[in-house]
């Protein structure tokens, strides 16, 4: 396990048998592979070794976005999304420009809006509902050349109490023969806190994001995948309105001031039968406040006539709690947290997503019209609601509808 | 430390196999089925960035889903 | 923070060591670079049977393509544009065909508005005798029947060096 800062533990943490396993065999991997690559001076934390030695891994343990390098194809999209859950009710549209210059560059832009109407129990139980909206925009540039596409990005966020800046690159390069796809990337985020009713309450948040991945052709009719990427965040991590619980009192919550997240994501895809294609993939993730989680996900795609295409698919997610977290704290510490994003719980559910390509129009812009909907379950270990004193459950549905044309 | 040995070896092998005796076996003629958007593993940008938006603000892990760019942080 | 900076750092360094490392990689090179071009008979769109020995004369392109690949679609309407140029002149251009439905060469063929022969290559025997190593792939046959150019895959702008190597063997 990732090495903690003494402040936060008493001692290494107990991880869950699989998740130690399948770390074992990560690791292994990554730190045989090393010396091959580069020189490395094994020292300090193994966290930071893991994440370097994952970088030097760029050459084998990689993930790409698609398989094989070709620049994005043109397109507009425009979609209506909406979230309804445990008191949260989150819709509102979004748009898509992808257009390509020389033949060699593709330029796209973004709009998104999230209205939120918030009585989830963390509101209800503080404060009174309330009503916010949220805009983010992001402009990308591709560039083709040979094997290689480089691609940057930058997106801006807003919302009343919160605003997030964005910067990326990542390049993806084809090899042996187009069968592997390498890709790496780098984020690099700001953020800004703020606080409703304190116009003087300004904290800063960083963000760094380190990814490799590979795509590998495995047989005419097998893909697979490996993506890791490792996030680091740095600042003022917490919410100015959450607060924790000590002795049954509210106390202000406080979360450490940095944290660096690792995750590897494993795809494998397959055409099987006449027209149709099974989907599995198992994200594992760990950080240095304590979590393991662990994502699963199985999904069938076919191909309906010549115009449909459908998607089933099963989400199954659990997390492991935050070292710092605790319903009702029996004892004052430094770091205490009644966030419910780290406390441990599952969720899941089955979605399904319906595609109809509704041709050509205007003799110009191929269409699609598509659904996605997922119904989810979110149930909660160690987090009560205070107003039943029961654990804390609740369904959520998520909706999207969007209009593509690709021109 | 042997087992570690074999997977290092093994490693070196897959990363010496461009330019080396080792042909791709998947001929670029053959990847029809491949290029089939039902074998896609990552569909539209906006749904996807959605979907990842729900599951960000609601559970703790995060990264290595293919979405690129960054967030909102949304504590 | 110098720590910190300084681990960021060695890992951004890290990072880019990879990315370095990871362009150099190669794909396998096709054994075809010169010598007589293999003889092959395809059926064509249109119906008829074609031989390439039977185009022994004319200066003959090999384009090799598929519904599914979208630098081919890009490359065929600057290739149809060659051939129009050129017919005239003794140019033969072949688009050998590979998707396993013979209905979407036919479909794109159509809808490109091509005008130069499109061969059905479904078994794939073409293309593994002419050792494809990239999705398209572009020959060039001069008039005594030897492979003179190979064109892996498409870039924009090279159709320049196509019309260049067509009017030099034109010329012989």
């Amino acid at each position: 396990m990732v090495v903690t800062r003494s402040r936060l533990t008493e001692g290494r943490r107990t991880d869950p048998a699989f998740g130690r396993s399948a770390r074992a065999v990560l690791r292994g991997i990554v730190w045989c592979a090393a010396p091959l690559l580069m020189r490395v001076r094994a020292r300090q934390a193994q966290g930071a070794r893991l994440t370097r030695l994952a970088g030097l891994l760029g050459g084998v343990l990689a993930a790409a976005r698609a398989h094989g390098v070709e620049l994005p194809e043109d397109r507009a999209d425009a979609m209506f999304h909406l979230y309804d859950g445990g008191g949260v009710t989150a819709l509102g549209p979004a748009v898509l420009i992808r257009k390509s210059l020389f033949d060699r560059f593709s330029l796209s832009g973004s709009y998104y809006v999230d209205m939120v109407s918030n009585a989830s129990i963390d509101v209800v139980t503080t404060a009174s509902p309330y009503h916010e909206t949220r805009r983010e925009s992001a402009l990308g540039l591709d560039y083709v050349y040979h094997d290689s596409l480089i691609s940057l990005s930058g997106t801006h966020s807003k919302e009343p109490d919160y605003s997030a800046d964005s910067a990326g690159v990542d390049v993806s390069q084809d090899v042996f023969g187009g069968m592997t796809t390498i890709s790496v990337g780098y984020t690099r985020g700001w953020d800004t806190v703020g606080k409703h009713g304190s116009p003087s309450f300004s904290a800063p948040a960083n963000h760094w994001q380190y990814r490799a991945g590979i795509t590998q052709v495995l047989t005419p009719r097998w893909l697979m995948s490996l993506n890791l990427e490792s996030v680091s965040d740095d600042g003022y991590l917490q919410s100015p309105y959450r607060v924790a619980r000590l002795f049954g009192a509210a106390v202000p919550e406080s979360d450490p001031t940095t944290r660096t997240g690792r995750a590897a994501l494993l795809r494998v895809a397959g055409d099987i039968g006449s027209r149709g294609a099974v989907h599995v993939q198992y994200r594992y993730f760990w950080d240095t406040w304590g979590i393991a989680a662990h994502t699963a996900e199985l999904g069938y795609a076919r191909h309906f006539g010549d115009r449909w295409l459908a998607e089933g698919y099963v989400r199954y997610y659990t997390q492991g709690d935050a070292l710092f977290y605790s319903n009702n704290f029996t004892s004052s510490r430094t770091y205490m947290s009644r966030n419910r994003q780290l406390s441990s719980f599952w969720d899941g559910g089955p979605g399904l997503k319906v595609s109809y390509s509704a041709g050509r129009v205007a003799s110009r812009f191929d269409v699609k019209l598509t659904a996605g909907y997922q119904w989810l379950r979110f149930q909660y270990h160690d987090f009560t609601d205070i107003r039943t004193g029961q654990l804390y459950s609740f369904n959520a549905n998520v909706l999207e509808f969007f209009v593509s044309a690709a021109y | 430390m042997n087992a570690c040995r074999i997977v290092a070896g093994g490693l070196a092998a897959v990363l010496l196999l461009a330019g080396c005796s080792i042909q791709p076996w998947v001929k670029p003629y053959e990847r029809e089925r491949l290029a089939d958007p039902i074998m896609k593993f990552s569909g539209d940008p906006l749904a996807d960035k959605h979907r990842e938006h729900v599951f960000d603000v609601r559970e703790a892990a995060h990264g290595a889903t293919g979405v690129q760019g960054g967030g909102c942080g949304c504590n | 923070m110098n720590s910190k900076d300084r681990a960021i750092r060695r890992r951004t360094a890290a990072f880019l060591g990879t990315c370095l490392a990871a362009m150099a990689g190669a794909g396998a090179a096709a054994v075809l670079t010169s010598g007589p071009a293999p003889d092959f008979t395809l059926h064509s769109v249109a119906g008829s049977n074609l031989r390439l020995r039977e185009q022994k004369g004319q200066v003959v392109m090999l384009n090799f393509w598929a519904s599914w690949c979208g630098p081919c679609r890009e490359e065929m309407p600057r290739l149809d544009r060659l051939y129009e140029r050129y017919h005239a002149s003794g140019f033969q251009l072949l688009g050998v065909n590979v998707d396993d439905d013979v209905r979407n060469a036919a479909g794109v063929s159509t809808k490109l508005g091509l005008h130069f022969p499109v061969l059905l290559d479904t078994e794939k025997k073409v293309s593994r005798l002419y050792d494809l190593s990239t999705m398209p792939s572009t020959v060039l046959i001069d008039r005594d029947g030897r492979v003179r150019y190979i064109h892996r895959g498409y870039k924009d702008g090279v159709e320049q060096a196509y019309e260049d190597q067509i009017r030099e063997l034109l010329r012989e």
